[in-house]
């Protein structure tokens, strides 16, 4: 099967038509769908959190077919994912998407478990540490994109499990866990 | 009742057929044909009378009926026309014309074309017959036109004209064998001083005539302004009663006045804005019939589907002089619906306008289309609009209406690139979302799956990095 990295592209990754915006409706909306998962899906196994428009992203080409979606193919899919609640735009312009393979209350329920897995329940982080301290590794959070992190960290201060206060630096964002 | 008149030919759209050379010169609705002795002939009642250079035809109007009863007089066959004499009797009548036919012995019109040359042959007798003219339609200037066809003699010079050019063969042999200013079939032969100063009298004679019809042309510009000035007299009053007379127009009286104002506006050139509450004016009923029989032709050989525009060109360039608007063809082509004829005009959604045969069947076309687009090359790079044309036998143009619209209903797919626009098998129904790598081992999905595997393109063990 053809590869994208480690990613394993479906079949019809290879059809031309699936690159270009299809007019008539049913049609677009199956071709939609199918791009949605393949996005969600190529995200989360490259754990790519960010994708902008104006750059060049390997699963909006296909050189074997030699196509590559134009900038408002990219940016129906992404609304569509947008609208769905599984991206966000994070600028008006449309050109940077945040994606979300998973949702923010999955981030945070990730966290939880996470505390409790190393007994962090009163403990203080960095939020820098959750992010890429030793403890981290080899799970979901290592490498997580901070801006979900932190949202995931406010849903989770929201609900009582934890405070954060500021340190001296932005680096230095503290967690107090009471899970 | 046996039939008094001949028998005229008619086309599958109701319009008569020509002889070589004939040309229609007026038209009048509603008449009405008596033969002077119609206790044993049967009356004509209230069809279209079309005037030619040959003929006088009559044509059953549409509710009447089958075509076979389409009549004609020659106008050979006619010995007289009576002047129309102005009584008070005829301020409340209809108009009549009236005029002498030769009759043969059986009783009937005497047809100079079956058998004898001369006209005055077995015709000894002959019958009054009158046309009475019931519809609103410019009497007086068919009565002059008919007498200029019937004094013009146009049979005459057609019977010449084709045995002179059945004897130029012959007599190009024959001009070397000896002088004389004869030649072998007895037409004045072109040769020496006397040759041309018969040339030069020709040239006077044709450009007297020519001349001639000029003035005649004067005479009826001269009539058709004192027609003007009554037409805005006309409107003006019609204007000044403004639009009550539209919601109801039950009135004959009010019908008939219309339609008369429509076919003079008409005539000026100028498009009724009453046309679309009638069935439009006679001149457009008779233009879509003889549109009709015209695309029948081209409409073969472009395959069954042809564009308006193009029809248009061709249709123009026949009729050569008497051009029409693009607004008279669009107006035509839209009648054709209230007609019985085997064509009709149909809009695309992109806009495009075509002609089709009503047999057309847009399932036959998209069977084909399948049928093409599933063979192996075209699973592997699709269809260009060129090749669905190849295919389908019909115009490039053509052929992209139909793969548009195949696309619409689902069967096909784009693909644009810089390689062009090109079209493939739909393969997005057969793939299920919650199960994306999963190929069924029947379906389209797999056919495609092996004709594009066998070329090595995509599903191989290629894998490429990306970072």
């Amino acid at each position: 099967m053809q590869k994208l990295g480690d990613f394993k592209l479906p079949h019809f990754f290879n059809y031309p038509p699936y690159f270009t915006l299809q007019p008539v409706r049913e049609t677009r909306e199956k071709q939609i769908q199918l791009w949605k998962e393949l996005i969600l899906d190529y995200c989360r196994i490259q754990k790519i959190f960010v994708i902008r428009l104006e750059e060049e992203f390997p699963l909006f080409s296909n050189s074997v077919v030699e196509r590559t979606l134009s900038h408002e193919a990219r940016e129906a899919f992404l609304s569509a994912l947008v609208a769905e609640g599984r991206a966000e735009w994070l600028d008006k312009g449309r050109r940077n998407c945040l994606i979300l393979w998973h949702r923010i209350q999955e981030w945070a329920d990730i966290i939880v478990n996470f505390v409790k897995d190393n007994g962090f329940e009163d403990s203080v982080m960095t939020v820098e540490e959750i992010r890429s301290g030793i403890e981290s590794r080899g799970t979901e959070l290592q490498g997580i994109d901070r801006t979900i992190l932190v949202r995931a960290l406010k849903l989770l201060e929201h609900k009582g499990k934890l405070a954060i206060f500021k340190g001296t630096s932005t680096d230095d964002e503290g967690v107090k866990f009471s899970v | 009742m046996s039939n008094f008149f001949s028998k005229a030919e008619v086309t599958s759209s109701g319009r008569p057929v020509l002889l070589h050379n004939e040309v229609e010169c007026h038209l009048l609705s509603a008449v009405d044909l008596e033969p002077e002795d119609h206790r044993h002939f049967s009356l004509l009642k209230s069809g279209l009378l079309i005037l030619t250079t040959h003929r006088l035809i009559w044509l059953p109007s549409s509710s009447a009926s089958t075509p076979t009863s389409a009549s004609a007089i020659p106008l050979a066959a006619i010995s007289h026309i009576f002047s129309s004499k102005k009584s008070l009797k005829s301020v409340f009548h209809s108009p009549r014309i009236r005029f002498q036919v030769l009759v043969s012995s059986d009783g009937r019109v005497f047809d100079p074309s079956s058998g004898s040359g001369s006209s005055s042959g077995s015709g000894s007798r002959s019958v009054v017959v009158t046309a009475v003219i019931r519809g609103k339609g410019d009497c007086d200037g068919f009565l002059v036109k008919f007498w200029d066809s019937w004094r013009a003699r146009a049979w005459e010079t057609t019977k010449i004209s084709s045995s002179g050019s059945g004897s130029a063969s012959g007599s190009g042999a024959a001009t070397g064998i000896g002088g004389g200013l004869y030649s072998s079939d007895g037409s004045v032969r072109m040769v020496g001083v006397a040759g041309i100063l018969r040339k030069e009298q020709e040239m006077w004679e044709s450009t007297d005539k020519s001349l001639q019809d000029a003035f005649q042309d004067l005479n009826a510009l001269m009539s058709k302004a004192k027609e003007m000035v009554m037409l805005a007299e006309k409107m003006r009053q019609k204007l000044l009663s403004g639009t009550s007379s539209q919601t109801s127009g039950t009135n004959d009286e009010d019908m008939g006045s219309k339609e008369e104002m429509q076919d003079w506006l008409l005539s000026v050139g100028i498009i009724s804005p009453v046309t679309k509450e009638s069935a439009g004016a006679l001149y457009h009923q008779q233009l879509s019939r003889q549109l009709a029989d015209f695309v029948r032709i081209p409409l073969e050989r472009a395959g069954g589907m042809i564009n308006l525009i193009d029809a248009y060109c061709l249709f123009n360039r026949a009729r050569g002089t008497e051009l029409i608007s693009p607004d008279d063809m669009l107006q035509a082509c839209s009648l054709w619906e209230k007609f019985d004829v085997p064509v009709m005009l149909r809009k695309f959604d992109s806009g495009v306008m075509v002609i089709q045969n009503k047999s057309h069947s847009d399932e036959e076309v998209f069977a084909r289309i399948k049928s093409l687009v599933t063979k192996p090359e075209a699973l592997r790079t699709g269809i260009s609009p060129t090749d669905a044309a190849m295919t389908l036998g019909i115009a490039p143009a053509m052929a992209k209406e139909h793969l548009l619209t195949a696309e619409s209903k689902g069967l096909l797919c784009r693909d644009i690139s810089p390689d062009g626009f090109r079209f493939y098998i739909n393969l997005f129904p057969e793939i299920d979302p919650c199960n994306m790598y999963f190929v069924k081992d029947y379906g389209i999905c797999s056919t495609w799956i092996k004709a594009v595997s066998t070329t090595g393109l995509g599903i191989g063990e290629r894998s490429s990095t990306f970072r």
